[in-house]
């Protein structure tokens, strides 16, 4: 019986020839990430415990990401506390703030590669999947564990395979196949489980939208979202392609669903669930105070591409504030060469450092009580972005652009096209 | 640990997130200011009424979005002695784990309870009984692997500065 590419990346990183979903296995990391909100409890922890070196710093990552400018005096001294474990433990990659988002600077930098075993103290430590890695989130504790001994326990997955038929329109991107997903199958409708992506419409996904899919995969509770390495993995690496874990033809899967990429259109989720999924045109054309375009999810240059090409020539609406994170200094430089920035600072865009802004609700651009806000972002829980009373739509970056210029969740074509 | 626990306890629905359990804008706060925020949006009185051996019990998909360890680490400053959830969110399950907050999984518990009742937990057997009622539902103890885990204490009480030397594959 064949193996799926969960079941091959733990069975190598495992040392053994074969493991089978269910299964425990001690698996040796390749990659561990940690990064500003949780880096210095974790070397605080490694040395409350007596351990003064990382077990390969070759193979640790630090990125300051989460609170970027850094939001207090306190939070600039954790700062400074991190960078000064980063020295002492010759943290080997490390990315200051003002860089980037950790999973955009992760794989753009090269540091992800095919077949890795990858853990980070964030959940969407999914997103290194597109790459053909199986890259999960842990909490500090796992993560200290890892760092000192180099190895970290795992069940293995059962495995949930999406084949992906046919191709996305102009305003329909994979932001809009991720919300399908979940639409699909729920928030907890892979819990516990890897998701691999295959099919004619995965092998044609740019690395952006399988980023962007990868990313999603733990709003449906999943451990890993893998998308097979390929041509167009070793082309974004550029690298010469080398053997690496696919899915054996008889692997065996828990489930095997199939989605019509040509069928799909732009899609929204609703207050405030991320399987709470609608067609944007059916969202209601709820007004919004803020549209945010940025993230893990959705903040690189394709991204602010398509929301350049929706805004231009046109301006935001009245009191709607939009608000831009580039996912990186590097998406930035490129927008700014392409022009976007200028594009969506003349529509009336917000332009925000590199980082996570106000994704995650920490500071920088947070909803008050009674609020609306449509986000390009991965999650809509109460709270999630400031107010536990404001409300949060998930969309494309190009139906977020559009609810910007409209001042309500709309369908892209509704304003581009008009 | 023991694995039969008994408390007053405290009912929650599905799909309680690590955003209401440890909300964001208190990310970095110590753990004495972070604990009196749980489920504050959900419940205002839980933070300020729930006691030491309190037993929570929630529907699927517990614990779903961060990886925020803070998330069972409040829970437990909180001193809640379980959790009890139809299902729960893998990292979430995890971290209770890695610190050693007990956590059952049992599909019908919180149909069969309210919040103020008296419940008792058996990890061992999987079981939530309802005290106050002598309602009970059969869950799924927790794999041997974890339960060592929990037993211990938690991840960390196995990691010591013997581990750091760098091993050999």
């Amino acid at each position: 019986m064949g193996m799926t590419v969960a079941e091959k990346i733990l069975a190598r990183a495992a040392g053994r020839e074969e493991v089978r979903a269910g299964e425990f296995v001690v698996g040796e990391i390749d990659l561990a990430m940690t990064h500003d909100i949780f880096a210095a409890k974790v070397f605080d922890t490694l040395l409350a415990h007596g351990i003064e070196e990382l077990f390969d710093p070759t193979k640790v990552a630090v990125v300051i990401d989460h609170f970027v400018p850094a939001p207090t005096a306190a939070i600039a001294d954790l700062q400074r506390r991190t960078r000064e474990h980063v020295k002492r433990f010759d943290v080997g990659i490390f990315y200051d703030a003002g860089e980037g988002i950790s999973h955009q600077l992760l794989p753009e930098r090269g540091h992800v590669k095919p077949g890795m075993l990858i853990i980070g103290t964030d959940s969407h430590t999914t997103t290194y999947g597109a790459l053909g890695a199986a890259a999960t989130g842990v909490g500090t504790s796992d993560m200290v564990a890892a760092m000192a001994t180099g190895r970290l326990w795992f069940r293995v997955p059962e495995t949930i395979r999406f084949d992906l038929d046919g191709a996305l329109d102009r305003w329909t991107s994979w932001k809009d196949v991720v919300l399908s997903v979940a639409r699909m199958i729920g928030t907890d409708g892979a819990q516990y489980r890897s998701l691999e992506f295959g099919g004619p419409g995965a092998v044609e996904a740019p690395i952006s939208g399988r980023l962007t899919v990868a990313n999603m995969a733990v709003e449906l509770g999943a451990k890993f979202g893998i998308f097979p390495a390929d041509e167009t993995t070793f082309a974004y690496l550029g690298e010469p392609p080398t053997e690496v874990p696919g899915p054996d033809p008889d692997a065996e899967y828990l489930d095997i669903r199939t989605l019509d990429l040509a069928s799909l259109g732009p899609q929204v989720a609703l207050p405030s669930d991320v399987d709470l999924v609608v067609a944007a045109s059916e969202a209601g054309g709820v007004a919004i105070d803020q549209a945010f375009l940025g993230s893990c999810t959705n903040g690189r240059l394709d991204d602010l591409e398509a929301a350049a090409s929706v805004v231009a020539g046109r301006s935001v609406a009245p009191g709607v504030r939009f608000l831009v994170a580039p996912a990186s200094r590097r998406v930035m430089e490129d927008a700014l060469a392409a022009g976007y920035i200028a594009t969506l600072v003349e529509a009336g865009a917000t332009i925000l450092a590199p980082g996570c802004g106000p994704c995650f609700g920490g500071h920088g651009g947070l909803l008050g009580p009674g609020e609306r806000g449509i986000s390009s972002s991965n999650r809509n829980f109460p709270g999630r972005m400031g107010s536990a009373d404001a409300e949060i739509f998930l969309a494309s970056p190009a139906t977020v652009a559009a609810s910007a210029v409209a001042g309500r969740v709309v369908d892209p074509r509704e304003v581009a096209d008009g | 640990m023991d694995d039969v626990m008994r408390g007053r306890v405290w009912r929650f629905g599905d799909d309680i997130s690590t955003d209401l359990l440890s909300p964001g804008a208190y990310a970095v706060d110590p753990v004495d200011i972070r604990r009196l925020h749980v489920l504050e949006s959900v419940d205002p009185t839980f933070a300020g009424s729930v006691e030491a051996g309190d037993l929570l019990v929630a529907g699927r998909n517990f614990g779903c979005g961060s990886s925020r360890e803070t998330a069972p680490e409040n829970l437990a400053a909180l001193g809640i002695a379980c959790v009890v959830a139809a299902s729960f969110a893998r990292i979430f399950l995890r971290n209770a784990v890695a610190i050693g907050l007990p956590v059952l999984v049992c599909p019908d518990a919180h149909g069969i309870v309210e919040t103020g009742q008296q419940g008792q937990v058996d990890l061992a057997a999987g079981t939530f009984e309802n005290l106050t009622t002598g309602a009970s539902a059969v869950g799924e103890p927790l794999p041997d692997e974890m339960r060592r885990i929990l037993a211990a204490g938690g991840i960390l009480a196995g990691v010591t500065v013997d581990d750091a030397s760098p091993r050999s594959v």
